[in-house]
């Protein structure tokens, strides 16, 4: 039983790592109601950016991250000038178009700057296993993923408030329903842009710096954005809420389905076809299984809006 | 010019002047040399057959169109050029013809929105929901339940706007613009689609706004009744030009205007 609490809670904690690229997503969407298809290529520079600084300058931690996020909100800014301004009071297709221009910009330039080898990066947190769990309930649970849903708890919280509660995120969800009465009521489109922007690109920092410390930073963390879409589609594409639990489901079901699950289906093919399969690496397509299943019945997720369309 | 009916309100000085504005798109010419003036607390009808230009004037006052040329002075203030941000700050609020409602939103929030510009909390008291702007939320919410109260649509606050009939829409729509508290008021076509019992509704609402809040009102519609009954007085645009101005009773004896909505033998 204990093994099975273990995989569950390294699941769940890996899930939040998804929720941490997902929230970026959610950011832009409820902010434009478009999919920003450039997210995975934010995360990317923006990781590549802070060990870039680091390993050419020297800087310590904080200077490094400080920086990285300066760089981060002038690529908002920048956005909201060259690509969005333009596109006010257009389809939103045309604006998911310009985020997939921008998603090969922003990867070039990452590259064209830092260069394109993969450079370790160290957070100073160890994926080693917290002691006192080992001993008392001899479970493994790795310090680094608890940290990092940690980091990720803090981010949900301050941003559901955020949209939920104040002016600014009222002003937001306005915008991405409706460019023309949001500028009616007095809401800067530009401005209101350009923040969302940069808190996607904070949010892509953070997500960048967890992912880097990981799996090394390199170009395939453009690619954790994929994992990210099974997540929003199972939490919904505007809830914030929906991007940690869909995160959570996601992580939880991978695990649990690569060492329990998959073993099962085998013996399953083996009785009904005799025919041996082998089933490990399930923890690759399952998320995308779950998402395809969860389109049939509930389109628009588990926390999403549920527009009603007139006809 | 001797015998003209008085307003039934009191009207007081010209509070916005359009002055000979001239508004194309390309070769089409949507406005030409087009000026009228709008008094405080007046209601004034803009009407005109299909295509005439009303909306695009309303676009103009409202900062969403730039006219080629003229200008407009609202407040004694003139000004070739703003954006519609700007024309909110300025206590102009608007509806749209076709409805632009947050849908995905509550009746609530939409009206909340309205009130954006009065807030005042920066970005960091509202990221972490702290003093100020807890406060101000609370301050507003208060104003927005007496605009409501005032439209009488309590039973639906919490409802997505999407879901709502459209007769429901526009009133939500002109409750969103009341939260700004606005000096002059906008309204395209605000009882489109309406069945007759939502247009005494809206004709209510509306006279209750100007008398209540003295708010200035400049609307487009189609409804010659309701236009006659409400209104102070009238312009009426034909093919971009304006072809007559004056009381309702003046209106509608011209001949042009008799001309523009029914034809002329030629």
């Amino acid at each position: 039983m204990s093994f099975f609490f273990e995989v569950l809670i390294g699941g769940l904690l890996a899930g939040v790592m998804y929720s941490l690229v997902a929230l970026g997503f959610v950011l832009i969407y409820k902010a434009s109601g478009v999919f920003n298809f450039a997210q995975g290529a934010m995360v990317f520079f923006a990781a590549l950016t802070f060990v870039g600084l680091q390993e050419r300058f020297g800087l310590p931690f904080w200077a490094a991250f400080v920086l990285a996020l300066s760089v981060m909100v002038l690529v908002g800014i920048a956005t909201e000038r060259i690509v969005l301004r333009p596109l006010v009071n257009q389809p939103q297709i045309s604006l998911f178009m310009a985020t997939i221009g921008l998603a090969f910009f922003i990867e070039g330039l990452a590259q064209l700057i830092w260069g394109t080898e993969v450079r370790p990066l160290d957070l100073g947190l160890k994926d080693e296993p917290i002691e006192s769990v080992l001993e008392r309930l001899n479970m493994v649970i790795s310090k680094f993923d608890l940290t990092a849903a940690a980091v990720a708890g803090v981010l949900v919280a301050v941003l559901a408030v955020f949209f939920n509660k104040t002016r600014i995120g009222r002003a937001l969800r306005a915008v991405a329903d409706d460019h023309q009465g949001a500028l009616a009521v007095g809401i800067p489109l530009k401005q209101i842009w350009a923040i969302v922007w940069s808190a996607a690109g904070f949010v892509a920092l953070v997500a960048g710096l967890m992912w880097g410390a990981r799996n090394g930073v390199q170009f395939a963390l453009t690619f954790v954005a994929l994992k990210a879409l099974p997540v929003l589609i199972l939490g919904g594409f505007e809830s914030i809420a929906g991007a940690i639990v869909g995160g959570l489901i996601i992580g939880a079901a991978e695990k649990l389905a690569e060492i329990f699950l998959a073993p099962k289906l085998g013996e399953w093919c083996q009785a009904l076809f005799d025919v041996s399969l082998n089933l490990s690496g399930i923890e690759g397509w399952f998320a995308y299984v779950m998402a395809l299943l969860f389109l049939l019945v509930r389109p628009e997720g588990l926390f999403g809006e549920k527009h009603i369309d007139r006809v | 010019m001797s015998a003209l009916p008085v307003p039934s309100r009191p009207v007081g000085e010209v509070i916005l002047a359009v002055e000979n504005i001239a508004l194309a798109f390309g070769g089409v010419k949507a406005l030409s040399d087009v000026s009228f003036d709008v008094r405080e607390s007046e209601i004034r009808a803009i009407i005109g057959p299909n295509g005439a230009g009303k909306s695009s004037m309303l676009n103009v006052i409202n900062g969403v169109y730039h006219p080629q040329q003229g200008q407009v002075r609202f407040k004694g203030e003139v000004r070739r050029r703003m954006d519609p941000h700007h024309a909110a700050s300025q206590g102009i609020a608007r509806t749209f013809q076709n409805i632009a409602l947050f849908k995905g939103m509550s009746v609530l929030d939409n009206i909340m929105t309205g009130r954006n510009l009065k807030m005042r909390s920066t970005l960091l008291e509202q990221a972490l929901w702290w003093g100020r702007s807890r406060r101000e939320e609370l301050e507003h919410r208060e104003k927005v339940e007496h605009i409501i109260d005032f439209l009488q649509i309590e039973h639906i606050r919490k409802t997505p706007v999407g879901r709502l009939p459209y007769g429901l829409q526009k009133r939500v729509e002109l409750a969103r613009a009341l939260a700004a508290e606005p000096v002059l008021l906008l309204l395209d076509e605000p009882m489109a689609g309406m069945n007759v019992e939502e247009k005494q509704d809206m004709c209510r609402f509306i006279l209750d706004v100007n008398d209540e809040f003295g708010t200035t009102i400049v609307l487009i519609e189609h409804d010659m009744g309701v236009v006659m009954d409400i209104s102070d007085r009238i312009v009426v645009l034909d093919y971009g030009r304006k072809i007559a101005d004056g009381y309702p009773a003046e209106v509608r004896s011209n001949q042009a205007v008799i001309d523009a909505y029914l034809g002329v033998a030629h």
